[in-house]
């Protein structure tokens, strides 16, 4: 082995049409040493790494990989060169066992068997040399997700890959399991295997990284060792100013109850998503669920949105009872009532992504009268609106006849954010406020939330992203198996305490 | 943004399609030994060259504008309906059975009856698919066309047990009474050299109108906003607070009263009696239309003016050119709904990228280079 770095960038330039996503890119990463790289949304991280896989080609300059200059046309070529990818989604067959998955692809010849043979041996090797314990005949749909993503490394490894691409690895995990996944990434390194972690969370950054690249606008920016820096420092390159990672709030000053949830009950598809849930919220007061995703977050919010019905108990709103069963139950009658609602997942339900920004501004309060005339809707109403909002809610680029699919993570979020929240609503639901956000609009909408607050409305917040839940909640509840396994105040609690909570411990049995 | 032009979109790529598959059904005509030039030449004159070609292609062109815009809207609501055929037939059975029951004094009085049938009953025809969609997931392609298939026995048996007249051998209801039939292009527009004999009739002013109607009701109405947003994504529409089974209900009403708005132009219009198999496919060249005019009013009607031209100009070819038989003509349109509709990325792809290269050029040729 060489001293060459094991992979080196050269000049990389990438551009979409008008837009240059990688501009003049250098890079250098030594073998044996985990890389981070961050940036915000647009940054032109994906396109990197998508240019280092195979999927797209640089308009100029070369990759080097152990020093020696590599063409990597397809992800073919990629995996030859010994790079693999982990993707933020999954690649997996959710009806293939663990071997089945690994040798997708990777057969020897047209008969099974002895390829499934052969990769059974070498798993167990490769589970065994670094630690990712895997069960081989595991179904993946049977598998946590913690385990899918091991699959993922696994096959990686199985191709022989000496380089690692981890794109958001630790979005869908608990930080238990995040945990997990650095040892298993430190062990990777120690074996010296060259890992490449995209990540937007900078505790990760400076947690498990050596050195770090910053990406900003398409450029590359700074690539500092993480030892020398710090998160604060690491935003501030990312969004060009200082950036408040904590947010500031005042102690909050609740007043009456606003909603009343009682012995709340969900059954979907046979399974039972909540168990009997039960809490108030206060005007002025924001809480927050914490939890791992798909512990009935998602049903709670979509309840009292009134997107799907309950199967018992009741819910009140300034103590007049809530249809959560019948007809009224709906996102209509919800909005009338003053139910704002931020969903989870903006792209498929918060948004149309075709429609262009001015629709969706409309959207869910179209039968708003100021946005109608007569039979027809009033268009230029709705883009003066919408032009208005964006302004005030620092959306970019400010043009409402784009559609909402060309506008960043970011600013699609700022759009429902102003839809949802501009008309002051008694309650809002915030799902997932700042899931796939850049900094910058991160801290914008933090505040947005604070401020609501701190007009006297009351706030749900579900979220995954524990910093998030501790920094703005004012109480905190945590989910589990579709109930609340206990309340916390935030100055009162610290991450290690909400994990035990979040995997199903109580103190009983810890 | 950085796609192409919106022309490129709803004029180029189609016309590229037509002229690929006007080729390929040239080459096909040039194998059976006949001059593709000169069957190109009857088949435009056939459409174009008179007013008897003019009056016939536009006649064809009502029809499917029609069902045209019956599957338009559909489509908006991500909904295929393929039930045009059958929809138009029950409308069909609704202009019969108002016409022949009531001795209508005036045909604008007949007009206004026969349209509120012909919507009535091909809606109720399209209701029961929907029902079954909104309520118990039935998928609506699977249901509308056994429905097409359920109204073609329905028509049968009506009209050989119940409305043929008494010792007639034809399958086929009493012609309507003289005050019910509508002028036609002789009577509005002699002047352009339409003969009585011409089918085309007030009919397309008909089918004028519903396009304007159609893209207010999706552009411009809340009820057309619901059905685009619940075409995009349902779960977005169930979130908004939006009815699912309200819009899937809706929409497939308005969609069979337009498709039933065909028979108007056709029972009313022409044959002016109710006759077996008056549809004669346009239900199904409703989706070509719609496929090839982008679901949007303007281009279902130019759509429905080429495959107007396709029919009238496929029977005169027929006509003139006895090797060219009528399955020949069939290829021919079949060809041009291939490339129009399931090979149109084919056209697309390269077109764009062509597009995009052109923007680049210009725009480095504008700005110096960045990374100089």
């Amino acid at each position: 082995m060489t001293d060459a770095p094991a992979i080196e960038l050269r000049g990389i330039s990438k551009a979409f049409g008008p837009v240059q996503a990688n501009k003049d890119i250098a890079m250098s990463v030594a073998r044996g040493t985990i890389h981070g790289i961050v940036g915000e949304n647009g940054a032109g991280k994906s396109t990197l790494m998508s240019i280092l896989y195979g999927f797209y080609k640089a308009d100029r300059g070369e990759i080097f990989i152990n020093g020696k200059a590599t063409a990597i046309p397809d992800s073919q070529a990629a995996i030859r060169a010994g790079i693999g990818m982990v993707h933020q989604h999954f690649k997996l067959v959710e009806n293939f066992t663990v071997v089945e998955n690994v040798i997708l692809g990777a057969e020897d010849g047209a008969m099974l068997r002895p390829s499934i043979a052969k990769a059974r041996r070498l798993l167990t090797e490769l589970s065994e040399e670094y630690g990712l314990k895997v069960d081989p005949d595991a179904i993946i749909e049977d598998l946590s997700v913690g385990h899918q993503q091991r699959v993922e490394i696994l096959k990686q490894l199985y191709r022989h890959a000496d380089i690692l691409i981890l794109d958001e690895p630790t979005g869908v995990l608990t930080p238990s399991e995040a945990d997990q996944l650095f040892r298993i990434l430190e062990r990777l390194r120690a074996e010296g295997k060259t890992i490449i972690l995209i990540t937007h969370k900078l505790r990760e950054i400076m947690e498990i990284t050596d050195t770090v690249s910053v990406m900003r606008r398409g450029e590359m920016t700074n690539t500092v060792k993480t030892a020398d820096t710090s998160p604060a420092a690491l935003a501030e390159m990312m969004v060009g100013r200082k950036v408040l990672l904590q947010v500031d709030k005042t102690q909050a000053q609740p007043g009456e109850v606003v909603l009343s949830v009682r012995d709340l009950r969900v059954t979907r598809g046979g399974v039972t998503r909540l168990k009997g849930v039960s809490f108030d919220i206060r005007r002025g007061e924001i809480l927050g669920i914490a939890g791992v995703a798909g512990n009935g977050q998602t049903e709670l919010l979509e309840v009292l949105g009134g997107m799907i019905a309950a199967s018992g108990g009741s819910v009140s709103l300034f103590g007049q009872p809530l249809d959560i069963t019948g007809t009224a139950a709906n996102g209509q009658t919800r909005r009338a009532r003053g139910i704002g609602h931020v969903p989870e997942d903006r792209q498929t339900e918060g948004l149309i992504m075709p429609f262009e920004a001015w629709e969706n501004v409309a959207f869910g309060y179209h039968f708003d009268p100021k946005y109608n005339s007569g039979p027809l809707m009033d268009n230029a109403a709705i883009r003066a609106d919408c032009a208005d909002k964006m302004a005030r809610y620092d959306v970019r680029p400010p043009n409402p006849r784009l559609p909402a699919r060309n506008f960043s993570g970011g600013n699609q979020q700022k759009i429902v954010v102003a839809r949802e929240m501009d008309r002051a609503p008694d309650l809002l639901l915030v799902g997932q406020p700042t899931r796939g956000v850049d900094i910058g609009a991160i801290e914008f909408i933090h505040k947005q939330i604070i401020a609501l607050r701190d007009q006297g409305k009351a706030i749900l917040l579900v979220s995954v992203e524990l910093d998030e839940i501790m920094g703005l909640s004012d109480r905190i509840a945590v989910m589990f198996d579709g109930q609340i396994m206990g309340e916390r105040l935030p100055q009162e609690t610290d991450q290690n305490a909400l994990g035990l909570l979040m995997a199903g411990v109580t103190e009983g049995a810890a | 943004m950085d796609k192409m032009p919106k022309w490129a979109d709803v004029v180029l790529i189609p016309l590229i399609s037509v002229i690929l598959a006007l080729l390929v059904s040239g080459l096909v005509v040039a194998i059976i030994g006949e001059s593709p030039w000169r069957a190109m030449q009857v088949m435009v004159k056939g459409a174009f060259g008179s007013a008897y070609g003019w009056g016939y292609t536009l006649y064809y062109a009502t029809n499917f504008i029609f069902t045209g815009l019956a599957v338009a809207v559909a489509f908006h609501a991500r909904l295929f309906n393929i039930g045009g055929e059958g929809q138009a037939a029950l409308g069909g059975l609704g202009v019969a059975v108002i016409l022949l029951a009531v001795d209508w004094p005036h045909w604008t009085l007949a007009l206004a009856a026969a349209m509120g049938f012909a919507m009535l009953f091909s809606a109720l025809w399209a209701a029961v698919p929907a029902y079954l969609q909104a309520k118990r997931g039935s998928h609506i392609v699977i249901t509308t066309i056994m429905f097409n298939y359920i109204a073609s026995a329905l028509l049968v048996y009506l009209l050989v047990n119940v409305l043929r007249v008494e010792g007639s051998m034809a399958p086929e209801s009493a012609s309507f009474a003289a005050a019910t039939h509508l002028p036609s292009a002789a009577d509005f527009a002699g002047g352009l050299g339409f003969r009585g004999s011409t089918p085309l009739n007030i009919s397309i002013f008909l089918a004028l109108i519903a396009c304007v109607l159609v893209w207010l009701l999706i552009w411009r109405t809340r009820l057309g906003y619901e059905i685009r947003a619940f075409g995009h994504s349902e779960t977005a529409a169930v979130y908004a607070g939006i009815n699912p089974t309200k819009i899937i209900m809706i929409t497939m009403l308005i969609s069979g009263a337009l498709a039933g708005m065909m028979a108007i132009n056709v029972v009313m219009g022409e044959a002016e009696r109710l006759v077996l198999d008056f549809v004669e496919g346009a239900g199904f060249v409703g989706i070509a239309v719609a496929l090839m005019g982008r679901s949007h009013p303007v281009g279902v009607v130019l759509a429905a003016l080429l495959f107007g031209a396709l029919y009238q100009g496929g029977a005169e070819l027929q006509f003139e050119m006895p090797a060219i038989s009528r399955e020949m003509i069939v290829v021919i349109q079949a060809l041009v709904i291939l490339f129009t509709g399931a090979l149109d990325n084919m056209v697309r792809m390269p077109v764009q990228k062509l597009f995009l290269a052109l923007k680049r050029r210009r725009d480095d040729a504008a700005r110096p280079n960045p990374a100089e």
